[in-house]
């Protein structure tokens, strides 16, 4: 893939839909193979990188990489459909051909992390983006410590992904807990904010690489609360999300005071980020 | 390769050794009140004895009858719309029984354009460190790279400048000095032509030229003085990255807001802004379809949403979001102001809005908070 990117990096490549999952309803994972031979061989990616995924007719869109890099030749691509795009591709169907290009961005800090435990923090409807962290250290688990997912939701029903978080609550030495601002019958989780729940953790779970993806304000308040509580902030990396059309700081979409989200991201380390996340409008 | 001097009644000389080299040659027309670059093949079609009032929110373009060429100074287009193109196709997909993907890479005709103003090329410089491989891009844009490698500048030294101009603060101007393969100086009924690439050089002793004396340099760098002496605008860029960022709570940013009408004509007339859209053109009959960009804006709601959010839904932020990254975040990005002085946006912004003058309010009151 790269040969491509360096060539023409606008121009998308064929890809396959191997396989629709249904995740959740309005939730596919697209497991996509490119159908050029060579490319494939060249394709490469890091954990928490994104592709820009192609709807013939329709456009284009960026979608973050959730399998694992150890298998490069079938691309797993988690989509909630939101948009123009994102319906049309979640009803994909095996044998379709699709437009890929990438990958594109950096990668969660998973060699950093080797050794230390994992703090996970999503919120909202799910963040594709942390599925891939927790796959890779579930896949390497001798590689990686204790590993504790803490999700937020508004209200119990965004919980739309219940079953790939309780595959990843029964693998060893991984928690998962869950927190709801508004409570329902039947809801066993926490009812508050997602920072509550590190008040639930074991005090070893905070000790390790914090990774979170989510919405801002959610993501800004964990890791405020983890410096308050003494941790260094080198070891809190967040998820960014902007609108990206060219995935290579080329359009100016993503721009984030002096970053694009989709170069220079859309992993940061919190330090980048933190001054302009305090500041509405950015 | 020394100065020469080709007189203004010799001009289509220069014009028809392009046409001879194959080039497409594209000079500034006076056309419906303003100056447009357009294809031209005689020298009686550039705006010969036009001078361009300009002021912030004004442009009015004056015949004064004189026999100058160049006087004009410059229009709302800059070399951008030569190597950027405000629109085209990117790629293009078939699919009748499979999908193909074909990129519609830009031909690369030869294209020469007469009248790039030192602001103008850069301009296109500091694009280049956008979209060309390099320091700071890891990828080049192919569509923008093909137009640029087929782009022969023929570069004119202002002998005037706009009350707008502040290329001179903004160390890029008024003299050309890079970048060009011919500048000229216009000088009483002649122009002293130089040479600023190989190309260039074999073109111009083509004209078999008179080789310009040491008073015509002299008369050269004197005019040049003069204009730069004459711009009394400026932007003082020293921690400029630092001031903005950190005021961006500053009560400027809601006197402005209260002035701009975020219609981004500022963007669309500055020759360094680079942000486009990408978009879908399907065909009727769904067997096809063109994958297609367009110059987009950060004044737009659009360009700051993220899937339906609109994350700069204020006037403010979005002038905040324009301004900070022309004079303050591009210099983290690319090394360089986003801002060549060139005065463009200025000028046509319909409330006359100065860059100069909310750059400076800022710094006049640094701390400020709304």
């Amino acid at each position: 893939m790269s040969a491509q990117l360096k060539v023409n990096p606008y121009l998308p490549q064929a890809a396959e839909v191997v396989d629709n999952i249904e995740e959740a309803p309005g939730i596919v994972t697209l497991k996509l193979r490119l159908t050029d031979a060579d490319a494939r061989a060249a394709y490469t990616f890091q954990p928490g990188q994104f592709n820009m995924l192609y709807l013939a007719n329709v456009g284009e869109v960026p979608i973050s990489i959730s399998s694992d890099p150890s298998e490069p030749e079938i691309i797993d691509h988690t989509i909630r459909a939101v948009g123009r795009v994102t319906e049309g591709m979640v009803r994909a169907q095996r044998g379709d051909i699709l437009g890929l290009r990438g990958p594109f961005g950096t990668g969660w800090p998973m060699e950093k992390a080797r050794g230390r435990n994992i703090l996970v923090i999503t919120g909202g409807i799910g963040c594709a983006p942390t599925a891939s962290v927790v796959g890779y250290a579930h896949a390497r688990r001798d590689q990686y410590g204790k590993i504790s997912v803490c999700h937020g939701v508004r209200k119990p029903d965004d919980l739309i992904y219940g079953e790939r978080f309780q595959s990843w609550c029964n693998a060893p030495d991984t928690v998962c807990m869950f927190a709801s601002q508004e409570s329902a019958p039947g809801w066993t989780g926490r009812t508050g904010l997602v920072t509550q729940l590190l008040d639930d953790l074991e005090p070893g779970a905070v000790e390790g690489m914090t990774m979170m993806c989510g919405p801002e304000p959610m993501m800004r308040a964990v890791a405020e609360e983890l410096l308050k509580r003494g941790r260094p902030i080198d070891d809190i990396y967040v998820s960014m999300e902007r609108s990206m059309q060219c995935g290579i700081g080329h359009c100016g979409h993503c721009q984030y005071g002096k970053e694009f989200i989709c170069k220079d991201g859309p992993v940061f380390p919190y330090e980048r980020v933190r001054r302009l996340m305090a500041v509405k409008g950015f | 390769m020394e100065p020469s001097l080709l007189p203004r009644s010799q001009f289509d000389n220069l014009i028809r050794a392009l046409e001879d080299d194959g080039y497409r040659v594209f000079g500034p027309t006076a056309r419906a009140g303003a100056v447009v670059f357009d294809e031209i093949h005689g020298a009686d079609e550039l705006p010969r004895g036009y001078q361009s009032e300009q002021v912030p929110g004004r442009y009015r373009l004056e015949h004064n009858g004189h026999d100058r060429l160049f006087d004009f100074v410059h229009g709302h287009e800059s070399l951008k719309r030569f190597t950027f193109a405000a629109e085209e196709r990117l790629w293009t997909i078939t699919h009748n029984g499979q999908v193909k993907f074909n990129a519609d890479l830009p031909d690369g005709k030869p294209t020469a354009v007469i009248g790039a103003r030192a602001c103008d090329i850069a301009g296109m410089k500091v694009q280049d460190r956008t979209f060309i491989e390099g320091d700071y891009a890891a990828y080049t844009d192919p569509y923008y790279g093909i137009r640029r490698r087929s782009l022969f500048v023929v570069a004119v030294n202002c002998a005037t400048c706009a009350s707008t101009c502040f290329c001179s603060s903004m160390g890029t101007g008024p003299r050309v000095s890079n970048s060009f393969d011919i500048a000229l100086t216009e000088l009483g009924d002649e122009f002293m032509v130089e040479t600023g690439s190989p190309a260039g050089e074999s073109l111009v002793k083509r004209l078999h030229l008179k080789p310009a004396r040491p008073e015509h340099e002299q008369k050269v760098v004197q005019q040049i003085e003069a204009v730069a002496k004459s711009q009394t605008r400026s932007i003082d860029n020293f921690g400029i990255y630092e001031l903005l960022f950190g005021n961006l709570d500053h009560p400027r940013w809601d006197d402005v807001a209260a002035r701009c009408l975020s219609c981004a004509n500022c963007v669309m007339v500055c020759p360094t802004c680079f942000c486009h859209r990408e978009g879908e053109v399907a065909a009727m009959d769904g067997e096809s379809s063109q994958h297609v960009r367009q110059w987009d804006a950060c004044f737009t709601m659009e360009h700051g949403s993220t899937h339906g959010a609109r994350l700069r839904p204020q006037v403010k932020q979005r002038y905040r979001q324009w301004l900070t990254h022309k004079l303050g975040s591009w210099w983290k990005q690319f090394g360089t102001s986003g801002c060549v002085g060139c005065g463009r946006c200025i000028t046509w912004c319909p409330t006359g809005i100065d860059l100069t003058e909310e750059a400076a309010a800022i710094r006049a009151n640094p701390g400020a908070r709304a």
